[in-house]
């Protein structure tokens, strides 16, 4: 009965829903979901963020006695925040977000003046650059700056135009994980994921950013493609990478959606190579099942995490001591230790062999700098690619593609 | 002194029984006092977030930002229509009815069972039974299912044991289409029960007194008789079915298991293209109030 007074009725509520809503509506545009910031465009059509004219502070002072921080799962253990609390006199209050959007809804106006850092991966980093959330940094203030590799104190994801935003923190390649079972050797290529031979034995993410590696892979295999950067694609570059994908599609088992999916998966025998990260191979040798990893010839994709600072940080001082205990050789190898990924700061290995014997190189630490070399990090495709012109595919169609890829 | 107060009291009525006169005296302000908590709650929490859903359809995302532009566009809507949209809305659809006529065909004899056959204290046991499942968390439940039908699982070591081979189904359309029969049969069996338990034993009676055997009892007597149940259980059954997420991202992450659900999660979580999602969104919602039409029109609701 009650549903028939629902439907006699609806018309008139819908109208008063609509006035109801309408006030709300005003106060959504304000508010999280609503652009935050108007990005800048200079007079040659170049994007500049919004806040890159702000002046970051030359000194920290005493500390607001609070930190709130956005971090992923897993950021902010005990282990490393009850120190820097009684260190700093900072009460670190973490919110753990589930993914890069909840992050950047998060941080939406400058964080609300409610949140100081948010450590941000690489395909939420340029959103909250140019949507005017995050502000710049001085590294100077930062003292184990200096000590992290080269190529993470000023990477294309949270440096712009010399500007830095945020401090890098620790990364992680997406490598090619294999059952030593059936591959003796490491595979020298990513063909093995998109071989007919194994069909029904692939495992990749269900990601759209999966599109890079198809990218990065065809950039080796059909240099006429001209493919320079696996994030900036243009049209023809992007539908011969997700022509690539669908043609893989019948091959694939799974697309894995959380790292205990395709653990699972290659423990169960389900799978024989796949797309994966180190945690994955830890895990699995450690349930003593035959697997390895390794970056064939083509190099990897990877993604690199980084505190970025919010435009309107309640705590400033707080979050440069954050930034500045973050980023030492100790604090990064617990983390890297804890976490299962690669610390940013040089100094890290000895102390995390220190911790567990053999994480040093089992995280990839310790490798020469063509290891580092064959990685392309996570960033946001954009429209505008880094030549200024504007006919690089968004993100946006890059989950439109892969909803078809994955049918 | 304390006598005389109390009197006084007695005669000169206090607020509070001012109130209660006042509210006996007016019905219509009685009415209007308990329901407009819950019918506010109702138009601004749920019609509302309706209607807002329905505007954010309209927007798009900033290329450049990824940030959502305020601007009046049917682009999204003109995407539902865009390979491999149109698909997935019809894999789901067919999906949402092949469990609902599984669940209905597995239910009506449980529920016969239960209500008309069954002992007092068997019915009793066999509720619980029915919302045991439900006690549980459906996150476990989903994955109990991967235990079953993974490689070398459960499934597998059963079919093995029989000289059947293996199957081997997880992640396939076919393996969500089990668990989705699976962990909506009690809400098909509650409403059919309801229906069945309905029928008084006269008609029966009656049924066979006029020389109708019990096929012809069942056929024409007690089906009649159970389809509204059937029709509000399949309201269920369809409508969760056409809106879930978390089965086709557990068992059917596998290539062409996407359905209506997960491509909304996914223009959420991953694309942050809310736009697109709120629109996609209005697609179950359609078909459900195209679906409580016809069920209204066979009488569904007086099972409910």
């Amino acid at each position: 009965m009650k549903n028939r007074t629902f439907f006699r009725g609806r018309a008139k509520r819908a109208v008063v829903a609509i006035a109801i809503a309408l006030p709300l509506l005003g106060a959504f545009d304000s508010g999280a979901v609503a652009a935050s910031g108007a990005t800048v465009r200079t007079a040659d059509g170049a994007l500049t963020p919004p806040t890159q004219g702000m002046t970051p502070q030359q000194s920290v002072g005493k500390g607001e006695g609070e930190l709130n921080l956005i971090a992923w799962e897993g950021y902010a253990q005990p282990e490393w925040v009850k120190p820097f609390e009684q260190e700093t006199g900072c009460t670190v209050n973490a919110k753990y977000a589930g993914s890069s959007s909840e992050m950047v809804s998060l941080m939406a106006n400058g964080g609300g003046g409610q949140y100081d850092l948010v450590s941000a991966s690489g395909d939420a980093d340029l959103r909250l650059i140019y949507g005017g959330d995050v502000k710049p940094v001085n590294v100077n203030l930062v003292p184990a700056w200096k000590q992290l590799r080269p190529f993470l104190q000023s990477p294309d994801f949270n440096t712009i135009n010399g500007v830095h935003y945020g401090i890098s923190l620790q990364f992680g390649p997406n490598d090619l994980l294999y059952s030593t079972k059936v591959f003796p050797k490491a595979p020298p290529s990513w063909s093995v994921i998109y071989s007919k031979q194994y069909a029904g034995k692939i495992t990749v993410p269900n990601n759209p950013i999966q599109i890079a590696d198809a990218a990065l892979y065809l950039s080796a295999h059909q240099p006429k493609l001209g493919i320079t950067d696996p994030y900036e694609l243009t049209q023809s570059q992007f539908n011969a990478a997700v022509t690539l994908l669908k043609q893989q599609r019948p091959l694939i088992k799974a697309y894995w959606n959380l790292a205990s999916d395709e653990i699972s998966l290659f423990a169960n025998g389900e799978v024989v190579a796949g797309a994966s990260w180190p945690y994955q191979t830890g895990q699995l040798q450690a349930a003593k099942v035959k697997v390895a990893d390794t970056i064939p010839s083509e190099g990897a994709t990877g993604w690199a995490d980084s505190w970025l600072l919010a435009a309107k940080a309640p705590h400033p001082n707080c979050a440069y001591k954050w930034l500045a205990y973050i980023s030492t050789a100790k604090v990064q190898a617990e983390q890297a230790v804890n976490y299962g990924e690669t610390p940013d700061n040089s100094l890290a290995c000895p102390l995390m062999n220190q911790l567990q014997k053999g994480s040093c190189d089992s995280l990839h630490a310790n490798e020469p700098d063509a290891y580092f070399k064959s990685i392309k990090f996570w960033k946001t495709p954009l429209a505008q690619c880094d030549n200024g012109q504007d006919n690089c595919v968004p993100f946006q169609q890059w989950a439109t593609a892969w909803t078809q890829v994955t049918g | 002194m304390v006598m005389t107060k109390e009197a006084r009291r007695g005669r000169e009525p206090t607020g509070v029984a001012r109130v209660s006169a006042a509210l006996w005296r007016r019905a219509w302000l009685r009415a209007a006092l308990t329901l407009s908590p819950p019918l506010a709650w109702f138009l601004i929490i749920y019609l509302a977030s309706l209607v807002v859903m329905l505007v954010t359809a309209f927007w798009t995302v900033n290329s450049f930002t990824n940030n959502l532009q305020h601007q009046f566009s049917l682009t999204n809507f003109g995407a539902l229509f865009d390979a491999p949209i149109p698909a997935i809305i019809g894999r789901t659809v067919l999906l949402a009815a092949l469990v609902t006529v599984t669940d209905a065909v597995l239910a009506l004899p449980f529920a016969y069972f239960m209500a008309r056959v069954a002992s007092r204290r068997v019915r009793h046991a066999l509720f619980v039974a029915v919302l045991l499942p439900l006690w549980a968390s459906y996150l476990a439940r989903v994955y109990a299912w991967i235990v079953i039908l993974t490689k070398d699982g459960t499934l597998d070591w059963a079919t093995q044991r029989l000289g059947l081979g293996s199957p081997n189904i997880a992640y396939t359309n076919l393996a969500m289409g089990i668990v989705f029969c699976y962990i909506w049969l009690p809400f098909m069996i509650l409403p059919v029960y309801a229906a069945l338990e309905r029928i008084p034993d006269s008609f029966i009676e009656a049924s066979a007194d006029l020389g109708a055997r019990n096929a012809r009892t069942l056929r024409s007597v007690v089906l009649p008789l159970a389809l509204p149940g059937v029709v509000a259980g399949s309201i269920f059954t369809f409508s969760l079915t056409l809106g879930d997420y978390i089965t086709p991202l557990l068992i059917g992450s596998g290539s062409g298991t996407n359905l209506i659900g997960n491509v909304i999660y996914d223009n959420i979580g991953l694309a942050n293209d809310l736009p697109f999602a709120a629109a996609l969104a209005m697609v179950p919602i359609a078909i459900m109030i195209a679906y409580l039409l016809g069920a209204r029109a066979l009488g569904a609701f007086e099972a409910m």
